[in-house]
């Protein structure tokens, strides 16, 4: 019995994590690829004083979003950075949050 | 050259301030440009808006942006000023020029790739589907 649930498993592994998970679903999609929201409508400029662009960056907590989350690219996290830090001064985007 | 900068003031004054006396803060600015030299661009009043956090007892605060050219010397009097008046809670500067131009140096580039040779957007699209592949293949 307890034989039997091992060998199941471990096909189930072999065939890649992707098959258990992706059930279903459409599968190529299930691990979406992440595109820089700031590339994808092509904003240059992003402004601090622009709170409704900024808040989706910052999650309840009050933290900026990692880049391995949101998937903005390098460059506009850094420019990303500095804006939610300047709204941050202004009381417009919160230091922490509970 | 050296004085042809822009700046960007945000000031947020305490919500109990009267009309009067926002109006009065924003008439100082005004004056110190005027005196030192350079050019308010544009002024918007934001009104009273709730803050992310209590600046003090207050919750709420009345923001005012004032876009102004000029030197650095003019915008160290003016945070002088503001920095003095009680009725400001917090203000901050930023020098924008030449954030905007990189902003627009970026958009006119992209203007000119995206522009007359249509095929070329298509090819920069399959470069950076590089990574879409490698990921699909882990998967």
């Amino acid at each position: 019995m307890a034989d039997e649930q091992r060998r199941g498993g471990r096909g189930r592994a072999a065939r890649g994590g992707n098959a258990d998970k992706g059930t279903g679903q459409r599968r190529s999609l299930f691990r979406r690829r992440k595109v820089c929201k700031f590339c994808a409508e092509k904003i240059d400029y992003i402004d601090y004083k622009d709170v409704r662009m900024l808040m989706p960056f910052v999650p309840d907590r009050g933290k900026i979003l990692p880049r391995r989350i949101s998937g903005v690219c390098a460059p506009h996290q850094r420019a990303l950075q500095t804006a939610i830090k300047r709204a941050r001064q202004l009381a417009l985007v919160p230091y922490v949050a509970d | 050259m050296s004085t042809s900068r822009q700046y960007e003031l945000v000031y947020i004054v305490s919500p109990d301030a009267t009309e009067q006396e926002i109006a009065d803060l924003h008439a100082q600015v005004e004056a110190i440009i005027a005196r030192i030299g350079g050019e308010l661009v544009k002024s918007e009043n934001w009104g009273r808006r709730k803050m992310a956090y209590e600046i003090g007892p207050h919750k709420e605060g009345v923001y005012v942006l004032e876009l102004i050219n000029g030197s650095g010397a003019l915008m160290k009097e003016i945070e002088r000023r503001l920095r003095v008046s009680e009725k400001v809670l917090r203000y901050l500067v930023v020098r924008v020029d030449e954030e905007l131009r990189a902003a627009e140096r970026t958009r006119s580039r992209r203007k000119v790739r995206t522009g007359p040779p249509a095929g070329e957007g298509e090819a920069i699209g399959t470069t950076t589907g590089g990574d879409d592949d490698r990921d699909e293949a882990e998967v």
